[in-house]
């Protein structure tokens, strides 16, 4: 009943094609918003801050650039971590070489380095599919990390070996670096997130985002209706990489504030593949959910038990949180293979009519 | 007829007009096996052609000729008077040759809408950023575009269905769908391969309305490959016959059935 449609009448194209035909999901978008602009700011601990809403928020952005490349166009990636590397090194590098350059502008421009690197290994998509390609992406992941490791300059030939983000402000206010406040690194991350999401959105409901459907679809009938498949695999590879290798930089500016080679190691890549799945392929929605499951669920099943009066032990809790995360994953796998948001898409339709069956 | 190219009107008040599309000595191999063999023929402006015969004629390698999948051993492809050079598919879509598939190939993932909506991507010419941003260029083009999708889709009769992942439809359907899909492309030139294969009479009846429609209508040059002789016999303006790779028969339906080589490869021939 709450979502009732009835009366909510389209009487022009552009209408029907606006973002949201439905005033309920503009509504409870309002609320979502209202939430992480307002609310979660003020009631929110330093420790909610570092743990749970800002690292939510970057490896939801990584999840979407991901999706947009496997969800969307089809093309398995398995190097996510090491393309959020290469948008990591190429901000250090810049900030470095650019001390007097506007940290967001750096963020925000890193992401283009990613890109190329990501175009230059998404051209071996143009012969091979599927799991092959996978292999192909593969190759790009040890080899960046490799590249991270031995090629000194990038760190600035530091002798940990790692970089270390430092102090920067933003019209006399600390955004990144020890001097930071976790606030205001939450609104910045949640500017860029909400900015790169809606530009995602137009993306995938417009005519690209077509193009890239009917290249994962069907790759025979989209050539044979006119699309060029090396452009439209190119440049969806291009813009997943760019918002990979932007949420990289955030993963490193705006929340580790240091990073080794191997934090872009492969488990990073399975853990953003793993939050696009569950979240639900082709959708824009889903990486959020699925960050929240698989980002947000061990911490809240980390503080539950001590926030009760319960003790335990801190390595039981450990393995306990390993054991019931993962059965959490299967659970929703089985319950719905295509993810949460299909899940969230078939309650809605539910609600749509209800209380009528159908 | 063959060389003149005369504009003529037929017993129905279409008009047919001069050579849209010319085979010349086309021949496709792959390998050792000689799909095509020699075959030469025209299509011309505002008729209906259909390419018949027995299974494993080369009937689909030709269609895929013409849409440029495959690319001719020999011999030349002529449009619109100049010869067609070498050409990915997707440029030879772009220069109007719209096309469905025997095997049914939507794109599953999508909506019928968003389906026809693909096939007008040609048309579309937003850039990235224009995308992006969505306000202003796109969503003008989104909605201009989406105007012309819906004339189609009335045209077909699938209002009903618009929102409808394409996923849940039924085959008759579907086929449907894939022919408003080539339609939303305005081809000069539609190849329909088998565009009744698997259906029921009363759905034959319906996808042989709109394929006539379509030709009425929008002036579309049809060429299509069918196994219902029936069905072919009373669509088409000409036909060519193809039996293992080789041209037998060319001609109007009459001539066609009329043809003893025709009668030999659909009935077989006695051996004395």
């Amino acid at each position: 009943m709450l979502y009732r449609t009835a009366g909510q009448f389209k009487t022009s194209y552009r209408a029907d094609q606006a973002l949201f035909p439905i005033k309920q999901d503009a509504f409870l978008l309002g609320i979502i918003l209202i939430c992480a602009w307002v609310v979660f700011p003020l009631t929110a601990s330093e420790f909610t801050f570092q743990t749970i809403l800002t690292p939510i928020l970057i490896y939801s952005l990584a999840a979407l650039g991901l999706n947009i490349l496997t969800g969307f166009a089809g093309q398995l990636s398995l190097g996510t971590g090491a393309f959020m590397g290469v948008g990591a090194y190429a901000c250090y590098k810049m900030i470095t070489l650019m001390p007097w350059m506007n940290p967001v502008i750096a963020i925000l421009l890193s992401g283009v380095f990613s890109a190329f690197v990501g175009v230059m290994f998404g051209i071996p998509s143009l012969r091979i599919k599927g799991f092959y390609l996978a292999i192909a992406t593969l190759a790009a992941q040890f080899f960046l990390v490799w590249l991270f490791e031995k090629w000194a300059w990038l760190y600035n030939y530091n002798a940990s070996g790692a970089i270390q983000v430092p102090n920067l402000d933003m019209f006399g206010i600390y955004v990144s670096g020890p001097q930071a406040s976790s606030m205001t690194q939450y609104y910045l991350v949640l500017f860029i997130v909400s900015l790169l999401t809606y530009l995602c959105i137009n993306l995938t409901r417009g005519n690209l985002g077509r193009t890239w459907k009917a290249t994962r679809d069907m790759d025979i009938a989209a050539e044979l209706i006119g699309i060029n498949l090396m452009k439209s695999k190119l440049t969806a590879f291009a813009v997943s990489s760019y918002i990979v290798g932007v949420s990289g930089a955030l993963f490193v500016f705006m929340w580790r504030g240091a990073a080794e080679p191997n934090l872009f190691d492969i488990p990073l890549s399975f853990r953003v593949l793993f939050i696009a799945i569950i979240g639900g392929l082709g959708s824009i929605m889903g990486n959020y959910l699925g960050a929240i499951l698989i980002v947000g669920l061990p911490v809240v099943l980390n503080t539950v038990p001590s926030a009760l009066g319960f003790h335990v032990e801190s390595a039981l809790l450990e393995h306990l949180n390993i054991m019931i995360v993962g059965s959490l994953i299967i659970f929703f796998l089985i319950i719905e293979p295509h993810g949460l948001n299909q899940l969230w898409r078939l309650i809605r339709e539910k609600l749509i009519i209800w209380p009528f069956p159908h | 007829m063959k060389d003149l190219y005369e504009p003529y009107v037929t017993d129905d008040g279409r008009t047919i007009g001069g050579c849209l599309m010319e085979m010349k000595n086309i021949t496709l191999k792959f390998g050792g096996v000689v799909a095509i063999k020699d075959i030469s023929f025209d299509i011309r402006e505002g008729e209906i052609r259909a390419i018949i015969g027995p299974n494993g004629a080369g009937k689909s390698s030709m269609l895929n000729v013409i849409s440029g999948f495959y690319t001719p051993s020999e011999g030349e492809v002529w449009y619109k008077g100049s010869v067609r050079p070498m050409m990915k598919p997707y440029e030879v879509a772009r220069q109007g040759v719209g096309r469905t598939f025997q095997n049914i190939a939507l794109f599953e993932g999508m909506s019928v809408l968003d389906n026809v909506m693909t096939g007008r991507l040609t048309h579309m010419k937003a850039s990235l950023w224009e995308q992006a941003i969505w306000w202003g260029k796109a969503e003008r083009e989104e909605v201009h575009n989406r105007e012309q999708v819906e004339k189609i889709i009335d045209f077909l009769e699938i209002q009903a269905i618009r929102k409808t992942p394409v996923g849940r439809l039924p085959y008759g359907l579907k086929k449907r769908v894939e022919l408003a899909r080539a339609l939303a492309a305005e081809p000069s030139l539609l190849l329909l391969d088998e565009p009744m294969a698997g259906m029921n009479v009363e759905e034959k009846e319906d996808m042989s309305r709109f394929i006539l429609d379509v030709n009425d209508e929008f002036g579309t040059t049809i060429a299509l490959i069918e196994h219902d002789m029936g069905v072919v016999m009373d669509l088409s303006d000409r036909v060519v016959v193809m039996d293992y790779g080789k041209k037998i028969g060319d001609g109007t339906p009459d001539e066609v059935r009329g043809n003893q080589d025709v009668i030999d490869a659909y009935l077989g021939v006695p051996h004395a």
